[in-house]
């Protein structure tokens, strides 16, 4: 039993010796908990507001103001454009500028006095049910109300029981809100960043820890060789990965594809070559294949839980919604949502097309100048 | 006049406080093999990594195959083979693979040839595509060497290549290396081993950073100016680590049944045996090895980094 005591002790403090040598998993194990604290108590909303909307006001009355700011007052619309025409406003939400379009028909207050129920027509990008959601169960009784406290004085006589305008509620993109056909495009980024970016994670950090690297360093070859060398077949990888997912969402999931494959394909590439380079970086920080995979990790949360992924972005904190600017996968969920289930064109999606591009360069940069030729 | 293969001069290499390497001159013609000697963490290494661009020195300045060392490291690299201590290769890839994926590295033609050459000349053909993990130490030490060689360098720097090798993969590395040289090849291999130290055209013997002693073995002994004596007779083997302290003496080693000791001063040596004289012990003037020189070597070196410290 004492044999047994003292053999255990030498154990124990041998392995607490190693961890405390080990600082950045020391670090690791207390910066983790602490970023999902933030991430998930302050970050994370449920119950997004002041969602961005557009509004197509034909009729300039009182009545349309009201009717206007009480949808304002509910907290969950801000009005942040004024749509001239019907296109103007498709694009709008098409491009995913704002979430929310509503309109005021042009015959409003006459239709109302005559008694012919006008419609008010609130369009949503339902690609995220989550997002839009608490917002249009509010609408209607946002509406009521107004109408109740307007039709009054001479105007009372046209305050029935019943809702005097019908309130159309239009969830483009994903009319039923299958919560799936959201998921199931933004599970390809999280796929891609959660297996591009390990797998070259231990690219250059496994060649130090095997011992290969002192050997590559001494032939000539240069640090963009060997850095385009190590992620060219990880892109295959990776587009072999996406066409399985694209795959399955279409004939397990049904979701639909209804925009360019195109603009689908120079996204998801540009978005795999950035994971893969990103990887490349952490791979030339890390000490060890452990750290890099830490590394990764550490890049891989923020990715699902501040991209827009799992959480609708709009309900974020400001300060959330700029880190989640700076991940990749918030910008690539954009595209492939906006083209997969929205159509969207690649002008459309020029803006974000553009920061993936400019992303891809800055890491690129940044991994081949930490990528040292020599062994100082 | 013939440029030299490497001539550097003041190489200095510090890693914070610690002087790694401290102000290093080194000339070596074409077509010599040049022992590096010197005992761990003298720095072999890093003087090597210096001279084939692997590390960017502190200080010093130098050339090597005609190239400057810290702004022609592309130049140098292209022409220069350097064998790394710790196996270099992709266990994981076969011993053709490796020999290809080098070759390509250097760009050569005829690739598919050069590789059968090589593994021809290794004796590996028949296992060429077993995956390079599963050979034994010296296999590895021959297919290193191999992959160096593959795009015919001017230089070759070696560093402890025979490390864990067996006499007979030891005796057939060293072969090649002679051969290598015979082709006009200039070597710098560093080793811990004597016979190999033997071996090579001159010696460079580096302590505690400091370029200690430099020529071929022969000059190096008789410069060192010490004695030895050998000791014979019962229990003459057993003296050594009460001899070991003795002033006059620098190094007593039992050699079997007999007794190496060795010193600076003939006569302090005789007077410091003196009381060990009889008892059935013979005692012989001998010719000091190469091992007693730089064990002497070593201690001075460390006299003189203890008084600049």
């Amino acid at each position: 039993m004492t044999d047994f005591l003292a053999r255990l002790w030498a154990m124990i403090v041998k392995e607490a010796l190693q961890l405390r040598r080990d600082r950045p998993t020391f670090a690791m194990m207390f910066a983790m908990p602490i970023m999902q604290l933030v991430l998930f108590g302050f970050a994370i909303n449920a119950d997004p507001k002041g969602l961005p909307t557009a509004v197509l006001i034909s009729e300039h009355s009182q009545l349309s103001r009201s009717l206007v700011s009480a949808l304002e007052n509910t907290g969950y619309f801000t009005i942040t454009r004024q749509a001239a025409t019907e296109a103007e406003a498709d694009e709008l939400l098409q491009r995913g500028e704002v979430q929310f379009v509503v309109t005021i028909p042009a015959d409003l207050t006459r239709k109302l006095v005559r008694g012919e129920k006008p419609q008010l027509a609130v369009e949503a990008d339902a690609t995220d049910p989550a997002t839009t959601g608490p917002a249009m169960n509010a609408v209607n009784q946002a509406v009521a109300q107004t109408l109740a406290r307007e039709l009054s004085g001479p105007l009372a006589v046209h305050r029935p029981t019943e809702q005097p305008v019908e309130v159309v509620l239009h969830r483009r993109y994903n009319p039923e809100g299958i919560t799936r056909y959201n998921i199931v495009p933004g599970l390809l980024g999280v796929i891609l960043t959660m297996t591009m970016v390990m797998m070259t994670a231990l690219a250059v950090t496994r060649e130090r820890e095997r011992g290969t690297m002192e050997n590559l360093l001494a032939m000539p070859v240069k640090p963009i060789e060997v850095m385009a060398g190590k992620i060219a077949p990880y892109i295959l990888i990776g587009a072999v990965q996406v066409f399985v997912v694209i795959t399955a969402a279409e004939l397990l999931f049904g979701v639909p594809f209804v925009g360019s494959y195109v603009v689908f394909g120079v996204a998801t590439l540009l978005f795999i070559t950035i994971n893969l380079a990103i990887g490349f970086a952490f791979s030339t920080v890390s000490q060890n294949q452990l750290q890099a995979m830490q590394m990764s990790m550490f890049f891989l949360l923020p990715s699902i839980l501040l991209s827009g992924f799992a959480f609708p972005f709009r309900g974020m904190p400001g300060w959330a919604q700029a880190i989640g600017e700076v991940i990749p996968t918030t910008h690539f969920l954009r595209i492939v949502r906006g083209v997969m289930l929205k159509g969207a064109t690649a002008a459309q999606m020029s803006e974000e097309l553009a920061v993936l591009g400019l992303m891809l360069v800055v890491v690129v940069a940044l991994a081949v100048s930490r990528y040292k030729v020599t062994l100082d | 006049m013939t440029v030299p293969a490497i001539d550097v001069r003041g190489l200095v290499k510090r890693y914070g406080q610690r002087t790694v390497v401290d102000h290093v001159d080194l000339r070596i013609m074409p077509g010599r093999i040049c022992g590096f000697l010197g005992p761990n963490g003298s720095g072999k290494t890093t003087t090597l990594r210096m001279i084939c661009g692997l590390l960017t020195p502190d200080g010093g300045e130098g050339r090597c195959l005609g190239h400057d060392i810290i702004t022609e490291r592309d130049a140098i690299k292209a022409q220069a083979g350097y064998m790394t201590q710790r196996f270099g290769l992709y266990e994981d890839l076969t011993i053709r693979q490796n020999l290809e994926f080098v070759g390509r590295l250097y760009r050569l033609r005829n690739l598919r040839e050069v590789v059968d050459a090589a593994l021809e000349r290794l004796g590996l053909a028949t296992r060429q595509h077993q995956l390079t993990g599963g050979l034994s130490g010296g296999w590895k030490q021959r297919l290193a060497l191999a992959a160096c060689v593959l795009h015919q360098p001017k230089l070759l720097l070696l560093d402890e290549p025979t490390a864990g090798v067996d006499p007979k993969a030891r005796r057939a590395f060293w072969d090649e290396i002679h051969a290598l040289a015979a082709e006009g090849i200039t070597v710098l291999v560093s080793t811990h081993y004597m016979d190999e130290a033997e071996r090579c055209h001159e010696i460079a013997y580096i302590a505690y950073g400091k370029l200690m002693a430099r020529g071929t073995a022969d000059e190096i002994i008789a410069a060192s100016g010490l004695s030895a004596l050998v000791a014979t007779g019962p229990g003459a083997d057993r003296l050594a680590p009460r001899l070991r302290d003795i002033e006059g003496i620098t190094a007593a080693a039992a050699f079997g049944t007999t007794l190496h000791v060795c010193g600076p001063d003939n006569a302090a040596l005789w007077a410091a045996v003196a009381p060990y004289r009889g008892d059935g012990l013979h005692w012989e003037e001998a010719s000091p090895t190469l091992e007693d020189v730089f064990i002497h070597l070593m201690g001075r070196a460390r006299d003189n980094a203890l008084e600049a410290a």
